[in-house]
């Protein structure tokens, strides 16, 4: 019991893992240089069995590197990494059987065949027993509209559909852990929104565990109560969204129409107006604050019209937050050898 | 018995891939006939100054001829199987999503490859076959057995040619730019496998050498097989000899090459 309850609060458990490749590059004629890229470096974290989790950094910074250890696709070059009690490079076909992948820039759908034959494959890959995998085909083609295109070969849908249609393959065997790598994109804003809100679901209803890599906030402003930030192979943040603004100090702003041009509103501090155009102005405030006591306050103070609160840029936040934690003088993370 | 269906499920899949360009299917059985009949001319005029050449009659040559491009696409002695997807995948990265599935790498794309095969045969293979018997005076046997112990000698030959070019496939972990391996294969398969001139043609040392490689395998086995030059037993266990030591080579490579993988990109 206790250790079903361990495995259960560490569902996903890395400790101190890394990952260094060797790169070879030529340098001239006959001449080449190897360099070590530590796209990993020395990451711990655990995630529960049930959460929902979002895994975010800048270009290059490990993310998917990190995914790739998850699955076992990767072996990792030190530390320890264990999903569901099982070393994923190790018991790979093992663990496959129990978790679910979608790399939003590969696919794991037949180009030229109709999708629902990449379906029947799944079927038989994770042998599947046939009365689950109709009832959950036909949940999923549901949920995610793919009923018109299922005799559709694969190369004729568009990326949105492609896309609905991976995550359908990823999760006809019920896994029990879902890894997402940048599921939305190059999605439009409706393509995401069924996707954000299907992941929602699934989450809550199923209490699959899902971690997520994504360059769009509002995905995770929308899903994850949990965010991780990593820049350089390093875990730079782990915590709530709310909590990033505080380390960014990142600011909301406020945008209120008054009745007349007035002279820039006396706000309580750390508020102030960054912006008077005509009757309209801007107020900049700590974004972790809530906009209700200044609200209420120049609604008391000033003939208010309208207002509404700007929320800040999710990428300007984690750069703002990976300037203050003072990543610029991190030593380099790559060496060169002869 | 659950594992026989995933592949059953793969080898049906490339056999439906390949089926569905019809346009390329059509393309290719003009080409093999128009190279057919030109093989034809040239063996007559060959076969007319050396009569009994390798230990064929004419009638037996331009038969050979007519196997040599009914197979050409089934046995890819050039190439032109899954390998250059295989190739394409390992080079972009997308090998990761294979490498993940829980299922057999190899035997995989050795289903998906088979599946392909099938199709070329029937698709691409029996038309110019037909042509030929029709137009011109073949060397065929009346009974079935000989048919039979053909189409075995066939489908061992499939799986040597799979088994080269999946170890050539491979060379994509470590050599970014596959054209030369490509090319180097592809010309040694046709004049290995016997696509330009039958193997027992082949003088002296040069002959030895060529038919004990693999790549007679492939078209030279099953085809003297069908002409009564050969008995099937000792040409299977030559085939499945080279079948079982490629596809092993194979298996090798590809856990070397899973250990230190590098899966490309993001
Ligand atoms: N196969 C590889 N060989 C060598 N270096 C690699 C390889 N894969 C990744 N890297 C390097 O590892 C680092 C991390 O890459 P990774 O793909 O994990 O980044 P990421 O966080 O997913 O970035 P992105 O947001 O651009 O997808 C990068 O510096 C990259 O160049
Ligand atoms: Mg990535």
């Amino acid at each position: 019991m206790k250790g079903a309850f361990a495995v259960d609060s560490a569902f996903i458990e890395l400790d101190r893992v890394e990952k260094v490749f060797d790169v070879h590059r030529k340098t001239g004629f006959m001449r080449r240089e190897l360099r070590r890229v530590r796209a990993v470096d020395s990451i711990s974290f655990t995630v529960a069995r049930g959460e929902m989790v979002g895994y975010i950094g800048p270009n290059g910074a490990g993310k998917s590197t990190t995914i790739k250890m998850l699955t076992g696709i990767l072996t990792p070059s030190g530390g320890r990494l264990r999903v569901a009690g099982i070393d994923p490079s190790r018991e790979r076909t093992r663990l496959a059987h129990r978790i679910g992948v979608v790399f939003g820039q590969r696919t794991t759908l037949w180009w030229d065949l109709p999708l629902l034959d990449s379906y029947r494959l799944m079927h038989r890959m994770y042998r599947i027993p046939d009365a689950r995998y109709r009832e959950n085909l036909d949940r999923l083609v549901e949920l995610l509209e793919l009923g018109d295109l299922l005799d559709v070969p694969v190369r004729q849908l568009s990326l949105g559909q492609r896309m609905r249609g991976d995550i359908v393959a990823a999760l006809l065997h019920d896994p029990e852990v879902l890894y997402l790598d940048e599921p939305t994109i190059g999605l439009d804003v409706v393509s995401k929104g069924k996707v954000r809100e299907f992941l929602r679901e699934l989450n809550a209803e199923h209490g699959t565990t899902v971690l997520l890599t994504t360059h769009d906030l509002q995905d995770i402003e929308q899903l994850c109560s949990r965010v991780m930030v990593i820049d350089h192979g390093r875990l730079m943040y782990d915590g709530p969204l709310t909590g990033l603004h505080e380390v960014g100090d990142s600011e909301r702003i406020l945008v209120v129409d008054l009745e007349r041009e007035l002279p820039p509103i006396e706000a309580p501090a750390p508020a102030r107006v960054v912006k008077v155009d005509g009757p309209r102005q801007w107020l900049a405030f700590p974004a972790a604050a809530s906009a209700a006591p200044l609200v209420a306050r120049i609604a008391a103070e000033y003939p208010l019209v309208d207002l509404s609160v700007r929320e800040p840029d999710i990428e300007a936040v984690i750069a703002k937050m990976l300037h203050s934690l003072g990543d610029t003088t991190d030593p380099p993370s790559e060496r060169a050898t002869a | 018995m659950g594992t026989g269906r995933l592949y059953a499920t793969v080898a049906a899949g490339g056999f439906r891939r390949y089926a569905t360009y019809r346009a390329a299917t059509a393309a290719g059985v003009f080409t093999n006939t128009v190279f057919g009949l030109i093989l034809v001319y040239t063996y007559t005029a060959l076969w007319d100054e050396r009569p009994h050449l390798g230990g064929y009659d004419l009638a037996q040559a331009v038969t050979y001829v007519w196997i040599g491009q009914s197979l050409f696409k089934t046995l890819a002695s050039g190439g032109g199987g899954v390998e250059g997807e295989l190739m394409e995948r390992i080079r972009t990265g997308d090998i990761a999503v294979d490498l993940f599935r829980p299922a057999d790498l190899q035997l995989w794309w050795l289903a998906a490859d088979l599946g392909r095969a099938a199709f070329e045969l029937l698709g691409r293979g029996v038309l110019p076959f037909v042509f030929g018997a029709l137009v011109f005076d073949l060397a065929l046997p009346t009974d079935v057995s000989t048919w039979a112990a053909f189409l075995v000698a066939v489908l061992l030959g499939m799986l040597v040619s799979f088994g080269i070019r999946y170890l050539v496939a491979l060379t994509a972990f470590w050599l970014m730019d596959g054209t030369g391996v490509t090319q180097m294969a592809m010309l040694t398969g046709w004049f290995c496998s016997g696509m330009v001139l039958p193997l027992n043609v082949f003088p002296g040392a040069l002959g030895e050498v060529v038919r004990a490689l693999p790549w007679s395998s492939l078209l030279q086995a099953p085809a003297d097989l069908l002409l009564g030059h050969a008995d099937p037993l000792p040409t299977y266990a030559f085939q499945a000899g080279w079948a079982v030591a490629l596809l092993a080579a194979g298996r090798l490579v590809q856990s070397v090459a899973a250990r230190r993988v590098v899966v490309q990109g993001g």
